[in-house]
C-alpha cells in the first residue's frame, strides 16, 4: 500500500499573504510505485450558507450563495512514471498570491460563512489502483491591516432601567453593575480585558458570563441574511460574589472562530460580547457590546 | 535388613495429616451444618477482610475513633513547633528554611476534616459502573461495521457532558477512594495518549472544587483534589519539555537546562503549549478554568520566559469572581502555591489575595453563605475553622521572609477590615515569631478586642503562647502579657481548653518569672484539672508542662520549694507515666547540677522521686530500663555531698541503700561512695585513728559487709569484697579485713561458670576469675595471719576452694593460679616483703621469718609443685604438647625467677622441667630464650647456683 501525506514547513501552518507556502510531498510505499502523475492544488474559498432561520428552509436549501474562490494554483509535481520504494520526499512552493481582484482573507470557521485554505495532492494511478488524495489546511493571517486596534475604553453601567425589553420592570430586582472595557476596538491576539462592579443587587447571583457571539451576514439576490451565533461562552463570576469588589473580564478570542471583523460586498463576519448576569432564579441580564477585531 | 532412607520423620508425618484432617473438618462444619449461617461466614483466610480494601491504603485511620485522635494529635502539633520541626526541610525551590511545604500540612488537614455525611461525584470517568468493560465487551461480539461506528460514537459520548453521572451516598472513605481512581485515570489516560481524556479528567475533578454541599470536608477534598491537578501540572510540564528537547527539527536532541530561557523553545513546543492554554482559557466554568490553568503555570516558562509573573497576578484578580468565600479562599490558597512552586521569587499576588480575601470576608455573614450554614447545619464557629489551612497557607507564603512593616500593614488592615479572631490566629502563627513577641502587648489586646466570631480565644492564646516562647518577648512587656492572657486562660472552664493553653504558657512562665509565678502556675493548673480526676486525660500535656520547667529551671533548690511543685508530679496516678516524669526530673538534674549539694529539701524530694522510680522496677522490667533508672540514681547520689560531715554522708548512703536496695548498680555506687568515705576518713586522720574516727570506719566497713552479699551479681560482689577487704585494712580494721576476705574466700566456690557482657551474649568467666585470683593473692601477702588461725589460714583456704572448684575442662587455671601462690609463697619468704600496707604489721613482722612459719610455707609449695607435677603428667599425651609446653615454661619462669638453685634439688627439678617443655617439640623458643638470657644475666652477677643452670638449660635447635 501506498501513503501520500503533505508537510508543510511551518508547524503552526500559518502563511500571509505574498509568502511562499513551502513543504514536501511525502509518498511512502512498499514496493515500486507506478502512477500517472502527481498534482498539488492549493485553493482558498468563501463558503457561505444562508440559515433556515433568517429566510426559510426551502431558500436556504436551493439558494445557498456561491462559494468565493480567493486562491486556486494547480501544480504538478511529478510527471507520470515510477516512484522508487520507500519513502518519497518531494518538494514544493506555491506562492500566495490572490487571484486578480480579491483578497487573501483570514481563514475563519464559521456558521453561516467558512474561509478555508487548502492544499491538496492527487495521485493519478492506473485503473486498477484507486487515486490517492490527501488535503491539509493550511491558516492565512493578513500581513497588514489599514484598521488598527486602538483603546477606546467602554464604561457601561447596567441597572434595570437600562434594560430595554422588560415588561414589567417592579419585578426585576435592583441591581446596578458598573464597569468597563478596556476597548471595544481589539487586536485578535490579545485577549477582551475589562473588569466589572457589583454594587448593588438585591438578588443573588448565580453567575455573571462573557459571551462571544458572531455575527455573520450574507447578501443574496434578495437581499441579505444576518445571523448572531454564540462561539463561546466564559464565566468570569461563580454564585453570589462580593459587592463593590471589580472582577475581571478576561477572554481569549479562540483560533479559526474568530477573525478580524470583515465586511465585504457579500459577504460580513463581525463579533459582539454580551455581558450576561444570572440571578438565582435563573433570570438572566445581558447587555451587548459590538467588537471591532483586528490582526495589528 | 536394608533401611531405605526416611524422607521425613515418621512421627512428623502422623502430626502433620492430623492437623490436615482437623483443617478441613472446620472449615466444612460451618458450611455443612449450618446453610443458614454461610451468608454471614466470612472465610477469614479469603480476600474480603475488611482491612485490605483499597481505602485503608489512601485514609488511615478510617473509623471515627482514631480520626478524632489524629485531629487531636494535628492541633497539638500544629502551629510554631511543628513549623519549628521544619526548619531542617530544605526546599531546593529557593525558599528558606523556615517555609514549611505544603506535603507537610497536607496530612494534618486530611486528619483534621472529615465527615460522615454523604457526599456525590459528579463525574463520567469512574469505572464503578462496569461501564468499560460493557463497552470492551460488546465491541469484541459485534462486527458489522455500523455497529462498530455507533459503538465508538456511544464511547465518544460517554465522555460528553450528557453522559456525567452523579454518584450519591457516597461514604467518606469511597469518596477519597473515588478520587484516587480519578487520579489513575488521569495517569493512564496521560500514558494512553489520551490528552484530552485527561484533560477532561482535570476538568472535572477541579469542578468538584466548587461543590460545596458537605462543606466540613472541603479542605480536605482541596488536598485531594490539588493532588490531581499537581499531577496533571507535571505531566503536561514534562511532556512539553520532552518535545521541546526531541522536536528541534534537523538536530539531535538536546537538553535544556534547568532554567532555559523561552527563546531555546522550539517553535512545535510551543505551538504545544499555546494549544494547551488556548484549551484551557475556553473552558466554560470558572473555577475549573481558574485551576487546571494554575496547575499548569509552570508551563508558561515555554512560551515567554516570566510571563507567569502577569498570569498570577491575573489569576488573583479571577478569583475575585468565585462567590463562595470559602471556595474563594482555597483557590486563592492554591494559587499562592503554585506561585511559590514556579516563581518562589514573585509575590505580588500574594497581598493582594490577602486583600482580596479581607475584602470579601464581610461575606460570611452574607445570606448565601448562611444558607448553606443552615442547610447544612453547620455553626459558624465550625464553619470559620475550615478557611484556616488556606488562611495558614496565605499568610504564610506571605509572611514567609518579609519585613516587620509588613505585619504592621496587615495588622493595620485586619483592624480595619476583618478584625476576627481567624485572622488574628493566622497572622501569629505565619509571621516569624520574633516579630509577634516584638509587640506581644499589642497581640494580647488584639485578642481582647476582636470579634469572636468563631475561633474560641483559647486556640489564639495558645498560637501567642507558641510565639513568645521561641522569641524573645521585651523585658517591659513580659508581666503584663502574662497578667493580660493569664486572667483569660485562668477562666477557661474545660480542662482541655485550659491545659492546652497551661501547656505552652509554662514554658514562658518559667523562661522569665521566678519562684512565685511558677508556683502560682502550677497551683493553678492543679486546681484546674483536678475535678473529676480530670488529669488522667492530659498527661501528655501535664507531662510536657513537667518537661519544659525542666528545660529551663535548673535551680533544684528553688524547684523543689516550691510548694506545688511536688504536689503537681503527684498528679501523674499512671504508674508508666509518673516514672517517665521522674526520670525526666532526674535526667534534667543529673545533666544541670553541676556542683555538689547536700540541700535537704532537695534530697528528700529527689529521693522520693527516685523512689518512685526504683519501686517500678519489677521482673518485667526491661534490662535498659533498668540501666537508664539505676545510671540516674547513681548520677544522683554521686552530686549529694556532705562535705566533712562523713556521718551524715553515712548515713544518707544508709538511706539511700534502704530506698534503692533493688538495683545492683546502685548499690554497688554505695559499695564503691563508703568505701571512698572510709579512706577520705584515713586521710584525714593521715593513718592515725582516734577511736571516733576508728568506730566511724568500722561502721564503713559493716555497712560494706552486710551491702555486699544483697548484690545478686557474683562477680560484684567478689569485686567489692576484695576492695572492701583492702580499704579495711588499710583503716587497720583486721577482723572487718579478714571478714571480708574469708567472704570472698568462701564466695569463690560459687562463681558460675559463665558470666553475662553487655550485649546479652554470656561468655567464660574463666579470664575474670584467674585476674580476680591474681590480684587476691597478691594481696594475701600482706595479710597478717589471725592470731587464732593456723599460719596462712586464708591462702589454706582458698587454695582448698580452688582444689574442689571445678574449672572449665581442658583448663590450666588452676595450675596458673598456682605459679602465682608459689611466686607470692616465695616473697613471703623472704624477711621483708616488697611492700606493706601502711601501719599493718604483715606477716614478717610477726614471724619474723620464724624457720616454723616457712617449713609451712614450703610445705604449701611442695604441695603445690607435687598438684603441678601431676597435671603435667595428666596432660602429657602428645595432643596437649602444646599446652603442656607453654605452661611448663610458665613454671620454669616462676622457678627462675624466685628460687634459689644453689639448692641442687631446686636446680634439678628446673632442668627437668626445662627438658620436658622442649620433649615435643613444642615449646615458645622465644620465651625460652629469654629465660635463657635472664639466666645468663643472674650467673652473671654471680647469684650462686645459676651459673650450674645456665650450662644445663641447653637450646636443642
Amino acid at each position: 500500500m501506498a501513503a501520500l501525506d503533505i508537510r508543510l514547513k511551518k508547524v503552526n501552518k500559518t502563511y500571509r499573504e505574498g509568502e511562499l507556502l513551502a513543504g514536501v510531498v511525502v509518498v511512502q510505499s512498499k514496493g515500486e510505485l507506478q502512477h500517472q502523475g502527481i498534482s498539488l492544488l492549493t485553493e482558498g474559498m468563501v463558503n457561505m450558507q444562508l440559515s433556515a432561520k433568517s429566510v426559510g428552509v426551502f431558500e436556504a436549501f436551493y439558494n445557498s450563495l456561491k462559494p468565493i474562490q480567493l486562491l486556486s494554483y494547480t501544480l504538478e509535481v511529478a510527471k507520470p512514471g515510477k516512484l522508487p520504494p520507500g519513502k518519497t520526499e518531494i518538494p514544493f512552493e506555491v506562492p500566495l498570491k490572490p487571484k486578480p481582484g480579491k483578497t487573501l482573507y483570514e481563514t475563519y470557521h464559521g456558521v453561516f460563512v467558512n474561509i478555508q485554505y487548502l492544499v491538496r495532492v492527487d495521485m493519478k494511478r492506473s485503473l486498477l489502483n484507486k487515486d490517492l488524495q490527501k488535503q491539509t489546511e493550511f491558516i492565512i493571517e493578513y500581513k497588514s491591516q489599514e484598521e488598527k486596534a486602538k483603546p477606546k475604553l467602554i464604561n457601561f453601567t447596567i441597572t434595570p432601567e437600562t434594560l430595554t425589553n422588560v415588561k414589567e420592570k417592579q419585578n426585576v430586582p435592583k441591581f446596578k453593575v458598573k464597569g468597563h472595557l478596556d476597548s471595544s476596538c481589539l487586536q485578535i491576539t490579545k485577549p477582551l480585558t475589562g473588569e466589572l462592579t457589583v454594587e448593588l443587587c438585591e438578588a443573588a447571583i448565580k453567575s455573571i458570563e462573557i459571551q462571544l457571539v458572531r455575527v455573520e451576514t450574507c447578501g443574496c439576490a434578495e437581499g441579505y441574511a444576518k445571523d448572531a451565533t454564540e462561539i463561546q461562552n466564559i464565566q468570569i463570576a461563580d454564585g453570589d460574589v462580593a459587592r463593590n469588589v471589580a472582577i475581571p473580564i478576561y477572554m481569549v478570542f479562540p483560533r479559526l472562530f474568530t477573525c478580524p471583523s470583515l465586511s465585504t460586498n457579500n459577504f460580513k463576519v463581525d463579533f459582539e460580547i454580551n455581558i450576561v448576569i444570572v440571578f438565582a432564579d435563573d433570570h438572566l441580564v445581558t447587555e451587548n457590546f459590538p467588537l471591532k477585531l483586528a490582526r495589528f | 535388613m536394608v533401611a531405605a532412607p526416611a524422607t521425613t520423620h515418621p512421627l512428623k508425618a502422623i502430626t502433620v495429616t492430623e492437623v490436615k484432617s482437623a483443617d478441613k473438618k472446620g472449615v466444612k462444619t460451618p458450611t455443612a451444618s449450618k446453610p443458614t449461617a454461610k451468608q454471614d461466614f466470612v472465610d477469614p483466610l479469603s480476600g474480603t477482610d475488611p482491612l485490605s480494601t483499597g481505602v485503608t491504603v489512601v485514609f488511615e485511620g478510617s473509623d471515627p475513633l482514631s480520626m478524632m485522635v489524629k485531629a487531636e494529635a494535628g492541633s497539638v502539633v500544629s502551629g510554631k513547633s511543628s513549623r519549628a520541626d521544619s526548619i531542617k526541610i530544605n526546599d531546593d525551590t529557593g525558599l528558606s528554611d523556615t517555609f514549611e511545604p505544603w506535603a507537610s500540612k497536607k496530612s494534618g488537614i486530611l486528619a483534621k476534616y472529615t465527615t460522615s455525611e454523604k457526599l456525590s461525584i459528579t463525574t463520567s470517568f469512574l469505572s464503578s459502573s462496569d461501564h468499560e468493560r460493557v463497552v470492551i465487551k460488546t465491541q469484541t461480539q459485534v462486527s458489522t461495521v455500523s455497529d462498530k461506528v455507533k459503538n465508538r460514537l456511544e464511547q465518544l459520548d460517554d465522555f460528553e457532558e450528557g453522559s456525567v453521572k452523579e454518584m450519591l451516598n457516597l461514604s467518606q472513605q469511597d469518596y477519597v477512594k473515588r478520587i484516587e481512581e480519578l487520579n489513575q485515570a488521569l495517569i493512564s489516560a496521560w500514558d494512553a495518549d489520551h490528552r484530552v481524556k485527561a484533560l477532561k479528567i482535570a476538568i472535572q475533578c477541579s469542578k468538584l472544587l466548587a461543590d460545596t454541599s458537605v462543606i466540613p470536608f472541603y479542605p480536605s477534598k482541596f488536598v485531594l483534589i490539588t493532588d490531581i491537578l499537581d499531577t496533571f501540572g507535571r505531566l503536561v510540564y514534562d511532556r512539553l519539555l520532552d518535545k521541546a528537547q526531541t522536536s528541534m527539527p534537523g538536530t539531535r536532541p538536546h537538553r535544556l537546562s534547568a532554567n532555559f530561557s523561552s527563546d531555546e523553545v522550539p517553535e512545535a513546543a510551543k505551538e504545544t503549549c499555546r494549544n494547551w492554554f488556548f484549551k484551557i482559557a475556553s473552558i466554560r466554568e470558572l473555577i475549573p478554568r481558574f485551576y487546571v490553568e494554575a496547575a499548569i503555570l509552570k508551563s508558561y516558562n515555554f512560551l515567554n520566559t516570566g510571563e507567569y509573573t502577569d498570569v498570577l497576578q491575573r489569576l488573583c484578580f479571577m478569583t475575585r469572581g468565585i462567590g463562595d468565600p470559602l471556595v474563594a479562599i482555597y483557590a486563592r490558597c492554591y494559587l499562592c502555591r503554585v506561585g511559590m512552586l514556579v516563581a518562589p521569587r514573585f509575590k505580588n499576588h500574594i497581598p493582594q489575595c490577602f486583600e482580596d480575601f479581607i475584602a470579601t470576608f464581610h461575606q460570611v455573614q452574607g445570606d448565601s453563605v448562611q444558607n448553606i450554614l443552615a442547610v447544612q447545619k453547620l455553626e459558624l464557629p465550625r464553619y470559620l475553622s475550615l478557611f484556616s489551612p488556606a488562611l495558614d497557607w496565605i499568610l504564610q507564603c506571605l509572611a514567609h521572609d518579609a519585613s516587620e512593616n509588613l505585619l504592621n500593614e496587615t495588622l493595620d488592615r485586619c483592624k480595619q477590615g476583618c478584625n476576627s479572631a481567624l485572622m488574628i490566629n493566622s497572622i501569629m502563627s505565619a509571621f516569624q515569631p520574633q516579630y509577634i513577641a516584638s509587640r506581644a502587648l499589642v497581640f494580647t489586646e488584639l485578642i481582647r478586642d476582636c470579634e469572636d466570631t468563631g475561633l474560641p480565644k483559647y486556640i489564639l492564646h495558645r498560637t501567642l503562647g507558641l510565639c513568645l516562647v521561641i522569641a524573645d518577648t521585651p523585658a517591659d512587656q513580659q508581666l503584663p502579657v502574662l497578667n493580660e492572657v493569664w486572667k483569660a486562660v485562668v477562666k477557661l472552664k474545660n480542662p482541655s481548653e485550659y491545659i492546652s493553653c497551661a501547656e505552652v504558657w509554662i514554658e514562658f512562665v518559667v523562661k522569665h518569672f521566678g519562684k512565685k509565678e511558677i508556683n502560682t502556675i502550677l497551683g493553678d493548673i492543679i486546681k484546674h484539672v483536678t475535678p473529676d480526676r480530670a488529669y488522667e486525660d492530659f498527661y501528655p500535656q501535664l507531662q510536657s508542662v513537667v518537661s519544659k520547667i525542666m528545660s529551663h529551671q535548673h535551680d533544684f533548690s528553688l524547684l523543689f520549694s516550691l510548694e506545688k511543685f511536688l504536689p503537681f508530679v503527684d498528679m501523674f496516678q499512671r504508674e508508666a507515666i509518673k516514672v517517665d516524669v521522674c526520670k525526666c526530673i532526674l535526667e534534667s538534674f543529673n545533666k544541670h547540677q553541676l556542683q555538689p549539694m547536700n540541700d535537704p529539701v532537695v534530697i528528700n524530694a529527689m529521693m522520693y522521686l527516685g523512689k518512685i522510680m526504683h519501686d517500678a522496677v519489677n521482673a518485667l522490667t526491661l534490662e535498659d530500663e533498668k540501666r537508664v533508672i539505676s545510671n540516674l540514681l547513681c548520677g544522683f547520689l554521686r552530686l549529694v555531698q556532705f562535705g566533712r560531715d562523713f556521718e551524715q554522708q553515712l548515713s544518707f548512703y544508709v538511706e539511700c541503700r534502704a530506698y534503692f536496695s533493688n538495683l545492683d548498680p546502685v548499690l554497688i555506687t554505695l559499695v564503691q561512695s563508703v568505701n571512698n568515705l572510709a579512706v577520705e576518713t584515713r586521710k584525714v586522720v593521715k593513718g592515725n585513728h582516734s577511736r571516733k574516727t576508728a568506730a566511724f570506719v568500722r561502721a564503713c566497713a559493716a555497712f560494706c559487709f552486710i551491702t555486699i552479699p544483697s548484690l545478686q551479681s557474683v562477680f560484684s560482689q567478689l569485686q567489692l569484697y576484695l576492695l572492701s577487704g583492702q580499704v579495711a585494712l588499710l583503716n587497720q580494721c583486721y577482723s572487718q579485713g579478714d571478714a571480708f576476705f574469708r567472704a570472698a574466700v568462701s564466695l569463690v566456690a560459687d562463681v558460675p561458670k559463665t558470666m553475662d557482657v553487655v550485649d546479652s551474649k554470656s561468655r567464660s568467666s574463666e579470664s575474670f576469675l584467674l585476674e580476680y585470683l591474681f590480684s587476691f593473692v597478691s594481696t594475701l601477702l600482706v595479710i597478717p595471719d589471725s592470731p587464732d588461725m593456723g599460719v596462712m589460714y586464708l591462702l589454706r583456704g582458698l587454695l582448698n576452694v580452688l582444689q574442689d572448684y571445678t574449672w572449665e575442662p581442658n583448663s590450666d587455671a588452676r595450675i596458673l593460679v598456682y605459679t602465682r601462690v608459689l611466686s607470692m609463697l616465695a616473697a613471703a619468704s623472704q624477711e621483708h616483703y616488697p611492700y606493706h600496707i601502711d601501719k599493718v604489721d604483715s606477716n614478717d613482722a610477726m614471724y619474723g621469718s620464724d624457720p616454723k612459719f616457712l617449713a609451712e610455707l614450703r610445705a604449701i609449695a611442695d604441695t603445690l609443685i607435687g598438684e603441678m607435677l601431676s597435671h603435667l603428667k595428666a596432660i602429657s599425651g602428645p595432643e596437649f604438647a602444646k599446652r603442656q609446653s607453654s605452661l611448663v615454661l610458665e613454671i620454669i619462669s616462676v622457678l627462675v625467677a624466685f628460687c634459689d638453685m644453689s639448692k641442687p634439688s631446686m636446680l634439678t627439678l628446673t632442668t627437668n622441667f626445662w627438658s620436658l617443655a622442649q620433649k615435643q617439640g613444642q615449646a615458645d623458643v622465644k620465651l625460652m630464650k629469654r629465660i635463657q638470657d635472664h639466666v645468663r644475666a643472674m650467673a652473671d652477677d654471680d647469684i650462686p647456683g645459676f651459673q650450674t643452670l645456665l650450662q644445663k638449660l641447653s637450646l636443642s635447635e
